[in-house]
């Protein structure tokens, strides 16, 4: 069992490994959907949102896995359990709140399939987190992600005016963005511990 | 002669299977072209070996996985065509994932959780669907190899480009001498930024040459 602080995970997750600009998770969201500050604050909220779900989730697969002693079929249940309760909850929210539903769109499905999520899982299970753990550790990962999607999309959006040669037009200078960004989060480590 | 000329024609009518491993290489390579799968690239290119294990890991699922797609994609139903690709590459990466615990303990603990991410790596999904799931198993293969070639290809460029300013070393062996200052900086994680967009705009500097002629 972990005796980590819910504070400390909380700050590690959030801050000092950031889970886009540390740990390198989840960069395609990153790059694709940070253009524009409203729909990086949605991404961001969803991806928040199933990153708890999905934790719940692993915490109950791998209690499991190891009460059967399977844990070769660890990486296949997490993956198709996580897409199949995000599909559900889907529906579910659909049904029950068709705002909340249109708000998230077409994220919530794409987001299943991020290596966050997945990274998120694996590594709450490396660390033997319990489930109340677990969920800090997974609430921590999502702002974290929103923050770093949200600075982003400000920078992008300031970025626009900007003349830039034709050679770093493009990826790479989101890239270049998100190194200067990383070097910046750098300063949050040591903090928390 | 005469031959030769049909065999041209035919090229030009469909890309031949030299063509589609050709392609992987250069003109659609999937990380400075595409742009597909950045996180594994991104996050264990801090060396040499680790990319360069990386890379090969990646291949490897790649092939497989077109391999069983191409050969099941005339049994497996429109709707859960996504879950079954899904599934057959989670398959594969658990292989990978112990075979590379059993070979090396400590390339293992180096790359960490990023095997198994290699799961939700865009590329190997998006090649399943975009190509395999349409072409011969032959075709297949061929393409996932140009594809694979060309990720460890663009992986090493980076790993190297790390290690060497990063560690002065290649490989682990020294390769500036004692007096170099190391670029710290290049093994962190800013530096794997850093490092892609260079060599981003090295690729886009070519393609706008290349469209003034």
């Amino acid at each position: 069992m972990n005796t980590e602080s819910y504070w400390s995970i909380f700050i590690n997750a959030s801050l000092v490994n950031n889970f886009v600009l540390a740990y390198f998770l989840g960069i395609c969201p990153f790059l694709g959907v940070s253009g524009k500050m409203e729909t990086a604050t949605k991404m961001g909220g969803a991806v928040t949102f199933v990153m708890l779900i999905s934790s719940i989730c692993a915490y109950g697969i791998h209690a499991l896995l190891v009460a059967i002693d399977a844990p070769f079929l660890q990486l296949i249940s997490y993956i198709v359990v996580i897409a199949s309760t995000v599909q559900l909850v889907e529906m579910f929210i659909k049904k029950m709140s068709p705002t909340l539903f249109r708000a998230l769109g077409i994220f919530l499905p794409l987001i299943t399939t991020n290596c966050a999520i997945l990274g998120l899982a694996l590594f709450q299970t490396n660390k033997a987190y319990s489930l109340s753990q677990s969920l800090v550790y997974a609430l921590g990962a999502g702002i974290g992600f929103t923050l770093a999607l949200i600075l982003m999309a400000g920078i992008r959006e300031q970025l626009e005016f900007a003349e830039v040669p034709d050679v770093v037009k493009g990826t790479a200078l989101t890239l270049l963005v998100a190194g200067i960004l990383s070097l910046t989060f750098m300063g949050f480590s040591g903090l928390g511990s | 002669m005469s031959t030769r000329i049909t065999n041209n024609t035919d090229k030009k009518a469909e890309p031949s299977s030299t063509d589609e491993f050709i392609k992987g290489l250069w003109r659609e390579n999937p990380v400075f072209v595409q742009v597909l799968g950045m996180c594994p690239v991104l996050a264990v290119s801090n060396t040499a070996q680790n990319a360069l294990a990386m890379g090969l890991a990646t291949a490897f699922v790649l092939l497989m996985s077109n391999i069983l797609v191409a050969s099941l994609r005339n049994f497996i139903p429109k709707q859960v065509r996504i879950a079954s690709f899904i599934l057959i590459i989670a398959t594969f990466v658990t292989i990978v994932d112990y075979a590379i615990q059993a070979i090396s303990v400590d390339l293992h603990k180096n790359l960490g959780a990023f095997i198994s991410l290699i799961v939700v790596n865009c590329l190997i999904l998006s090649r399943a669907e975009a190509f395999a799931s349409k072409n011969t198993i032959g075709k297949s293969i061929m393409d996932a190899l140009g594809m694979g070639v060309g990720f460890v290809l663009a992986l090493f460029c980076l790993g190297a480009v790390r290690e060497l300013l990063g560690n002065g070393s290649l490989f682990d062996v020294a390769i500036f001498p004692e007096s170099f200052q190391e670029w710290i900086i290049m093994i962190l994680p800013a530096g794997g930024f850093f490092t892609l967009a260079l060599w981003l705009i090295v690729f886009n500097y070519f393609k706008v040459k290349k469209a003034k002629g």
